[in-house]
């Protein structure tokens, strides 16, 4: 299963002024893997998404996605170079149907512009055709498709994720970056969830790095954690190792003793 | 140009600056703690030099009384403007406020024409304040050390109230966080409604010297020095009253230095504010003395 | 519904149009006709300032900046040249502006394009900035344009402006614009662009992170908001045949701003609406200005009562139906159906 490396940070550090929000992380993820990002709340995982997709530059050190540098580039650009992303809290287009949702996503590969509409040229026409099919299918893919023509803030919790994650499906991406997909789920759906995300890795030829808190999900689907306390990397492995590793323990037991403190 | 004159221009520009800068403090107080522009503020200064009007003419005041009556009337109508436009949005997005604030703009620019008519009029102002004096071979106009004088003044009574009284803590601490305050039992309404009853007051106080200044009282003579003022608000740095004293003084420099060194450009006088504006925009979005605000992912 | 019927009804509704302004042309006195005149060109100004601030949600107060640009452009190329040698009086004007002359439509166009060119250039730098700094530059913008129009005398004949534009913008022409207008910016919102443009305006960094260059679109947006606003000033000063700097104060961009919010940020029906709406009711509020016959009795017409009426009315949209007459809804061919079964029903 696993080849080599498509996404490689070096020494990625970021600071806001005095504070280092992540500290010299260096992910290797492995082409064709599911990977995991844990580690308690406020440790930086969400920071490392976020120069990842470039909505952060990383105050030193680089990212390698693919052989290609994307250390600093904007968001859009690195999703054209194959690195979707779907949000911690959805951030779906909520006064927007779901189809367009997903169509939004599909316009970094489409040809024809707004003139071409305006002027009903017949390569408009088809390309829009065949666009919407594809997208159909898409929202078909995740179970989606009798809702296209629903507002998409009108849909219920668990099927905005599925379509936020058809939405970045959209960009035709080589590389899935999911933020904490099981949030808010009951065991049932989590267990759904899990069977999806690896299916949509076989269908789509994705590599994926998740954020989690549900063990069970992490322990399950990943093939690879890394492990982040404050910003720094504690540890990374399999899941067996990182669920027997002392420094884990005490980091998640810390949190927890804090609670009971 | 010899240095008689360039004192007087250094009078001029500081006359003027201060006008703005108290206009700006209103803007910058608003915009701190409710992030609203508040297109109204500049109708406060209209209002407040209409009010001395009404109060030598009508109800023949002495000027002092007119002038401090009118200031207490033009707080409490920014206060009540503050009230039936903007409270109730206070949870719609930010630019509903912003377009009723406009909207509260024209209505009571409009309400001026229909009460005190388009016509410009000429103002009343104590001769004391005319007679020029003779300072070291310098003549001075008593007005132009008059305005910059009374306008330090009311700016220390407002450091004095933001920075030494239990409100003033307020103020600071809702325009940090609105949230975190109203949990902390702030009466976060209650200083809301001082902020503009000070801003509108500050606002009124600048129009009334306004008037005595360049002696006529129009419905929109708000309109134009409000612009300036919020730009002198934004250069300084938007939410920092020390930085919108320094714009407002920073802008009365360049206006008058500009346009006496280049009487050219005089009829682009206007404009210099905005092209101003448009600059900082650019280059130092957060004004000389602002804060940051980061976008959160 | 089929694409085909919805063609056909549209087309319909065109004919329709074009048969009732025939009508009115014939039968209507001139007040009213250029009141039909009026709303044509508040459509037009509107939607164009919807399809900016209601779809892309940019904040813009600039617009009265650039209808005009719209409206000097065209009329120095409508006007003649010995008009023009009769008009600038304070200082004779640049030779290219002297001579230039060219057909309405070209005029028309031609003011729309140099908007839409100024648009860019300014949109380039100011489009940066966040919502209600974006409003306060952009309204900045629209008063430098004042200003130069103030200054310069041998372009645009400084403060007295222009008189005796020809008067070719007729019914014809202004709606003729406005079908343009509502159709080229229909087709962009029906297009993905469109969808892309809306998605701006939900959730700007969910969009970037879909792989949309933000501040290309944004761009596009307004470089079309701008192209069409100085269609409707280029419309504008035909139709009023006088223009000066004085006209293209706030107060223009305001009321059409009123009629974007009045009908949904967002709604290209409810602008149409809205625009149809409240030209007539600026119109009608005129009746409060000017001294009124009651009885034999003479009111006294109050100046200023017009606008204050109008402000109010702004301030209550605003705090009582925040969304405008239709929100982001849409008026379809099939929603009207709908009602008309339910009507009969």
């Amino acid at each position: 299963m696993a080849g080599d490396v498509i996404l490689a940070t070096s020494d990625v550090t970021m600071r806001f002024g005095g504070l280092a929000a992540v500290t010299d992380l260096s992910l290797a993820v492995r082409r064709g893997t599911i990977a995991g990002l844990i580690g308690p709340n406020g440790a930086g995982k969400t920071t490392c998404f976020n120069m990842i997709t470039g909505f952060y530059k990383p105050t030193t050190g680089t990212i390698v996605f693919d052989g290609q540098e994307v250390t600093g580039l904007p968001p859009h650009k690195v999703c054209k170079a194959g690195i979707a992303r779907t949000f911690q809290n959805i951030r779906l287009f909520g006064n927007e149907t779901v189809l367009e949702n997903v169509m939004i996503g599909r316009h970094l590969r489409q040809k024809t512009s707004w003139i071409d509409a305006v002027l009903f040229t017949p390569g408009y026409l088809r390309e829009d055709k065949a666009m919407r099919a594809h997208c159909l299918e898409l929202l078909a893919a995740v179970g989606l498709a009798d809702a296209a023509d629903e507002k998409a803030s009108s849909l219920a919790y668990g099927a905005q994720r599925r379509l936020e994650i058809a939405r970045a499906l959209a960009t035709e991406p080589s590389f899935l970056l999911l933020d904490e997909p099981a949030a808010g789920m009951n065991p049932q759906e989590s267990e759904d969830l899990m069977g999806f995300v690896r299916t949509i890795r076989q269908d789509f030829d994705l590599t994926i790095l998740l954020i989690e808190h549900d063990m069970k999900v992490v322990m399950g689907i990943c093939e690879h954690i890394w492990v982040l306390d404050y910003g720094v990397t504690i540890a990374e492995g399999a899941p067996e190792a990182i669920r027997r590793d002392p420094k884990v323990i005490l980091a998640y037991l810390g949190e927890e003793g804090g609670l009971h403190a | 140009m010899n240095s008689a004159t360039f004192i007087q221009h250094m009078l001029n520009s500081l006359t003027l600056g201060s006008l703005y800068a108290l206009v700006a403090i209103g803007y910058t107080m608003v915009y701190g703690i409710l992030r609203l522009i508040n297109f109204a503020h500049s109708e406060m200064f209209m209002l407040g030099a209409y009010f001395v009007f009404w109060g030598i003419t009508l109800a023949n005041l002495p000027w002092p009384v007119a002038m401090v009556i009118a200031i207490v009337v033009t707080a409490t109508l920014g206060i009540v403007v503050d009230q039936v436009a903007y409270r109730p949005l206070r949870d719609a997005p930010r630019i509903s406020a912003l377009i009723s604030s406009i909207g509260v703009s024209f209505f009571l620019q409009n309400v001026a024409i229909v009460f005190f008519q388009a016509i410009p009029r000429e103002v009343y102002r104590p001769q004391w304040l005319e007679d020029p004096i003779i300072m070291g071979g310098v003549r001075v106009l008593p007005l132009t050390l008059f305005v910059p004088l009374l306008s330090l003044a009311l700016m220390l009574g407002l450091i004095w109230i933001v920075y030494r009284t239990k409100a003033g803590l307020g103020m600071r601490a809702i325009s940090k966080d609105i949230e975190t305050s109203y949990l902390m039992g702030v009466p976060v309404n209650r200083i809301i409604a001082l902020t503009f009853g000070i801003g509108s007051a500050l606002a009124a106080a600048s129009g009334i010297m306004w008037a005595l200044r360049y002696p006529q009282l129009q419905p929109i003579m708000g309109t134009i020095p409000g612009f300036k003022a919020f730009i002198a608000a934004v250069f300084g740095g938007i939410g920092s009253i020390q930085g919108a004293v320094i714009g407002g003084l920073a802008l009365g420099f360049i206006e008058i230095m500009t346009v006496a060194f280049f009487p050219d450009l005089a009829g682009y006088r206007d404009a210099f504010a905005f092209v101003l504006l448009i600059a900082v925009l650019m280059f130092k979005p957060t004004g000389l003395l602002g804060e940051r605000l980061e976008d959160k992912v | 519904m089929r694409r085909g019927q919805t063609v056909i009804l549209n087309l319909v509704a065109v004919a329709a149009l074009g048969g009732f302004l025939w009508l009115a042309e014939g039968n209507f006195d001139g007040y009213k006709i250029q009141i039909l005149n009026l709303i044509a060109i508040n459509i037009i100004l509107a939607l164009s300032l919807n399809l900016i601030y209601g779809f892309t949600g940019l904040f813009s107060l600039g617009h009265a900046g650039f209808m005009a640009i719209g409206a000097y452009i065209c009329s120095i190329l409508i006007m003649s040249p010995d008009q023009k040698d009769m008009l600038f009086l304070l200082e004779p004007a640049y030779d290219w502006v002297q001579n230039a002359h060219a057909p309405f439509l070209v005029a028309v166009l031609a003011g729309g394009l140099v908007a839409a060119a100024i648009g860019a250039l300014v949109g380039f730098p100011l489009l940066r900035l966040g919502d209600d700094y974006l409003g306060i530059a952009t309204l900045g913008f629209a008063e430098i344009i004042r200003v130069l129009a103030n200054n310069f005398p041998r372009l645009t004949n400084g403060a007295l402006g222009f008189k005796g534009i020809p008067d070719y913008a007729n019914l014809w022409w202004n709606f003729g614009w406005c079908v343009v207008t509502l159709y080229v910016i229909v087709r962009l919102l029906k297009s993905n662009t469109g969808n892309v443009l809306k998605a701006i305006r939900d959730d700007e960094a969910a969009a970037r992170a879909m792989g949309v260059n933000v501040f290309r679109y944004k761009l596009l947006s307004f470089t079309v908001g701008a192209f069409f606003a100085g269609v409707g000033g280029a419309l504008l000063a035909s139709l009023l045949t006088t223009i000066d700097p004085k006209m293209f104060l706030f107060t223009l961009t305001f009321n059409i701003l009123m009629i974007v919010v009045a009908g949904g940020l967002g709604s290209l029906s409810g602008t149409v609406m809205a625009g149809i709406g409240i030209t007539v009711l600026l119109e009608w509020l005129r009746v409060v200005e000017n001294p009124v016959d009651l009885f034999g009795y003479e009111l006294p017409g109050v100046p200023g009562m017009r606008m204050v009426v109008f402000s109010l009315a702004l301030i209550m949209i605003i705090l009582f139906r925040r969304e405008g007459l239709m929100g982001m809804r849409e008026l379809h061919w099939q929603s009207l159906f709908k009602v008309f079964s339910r009507g009969r029903a």
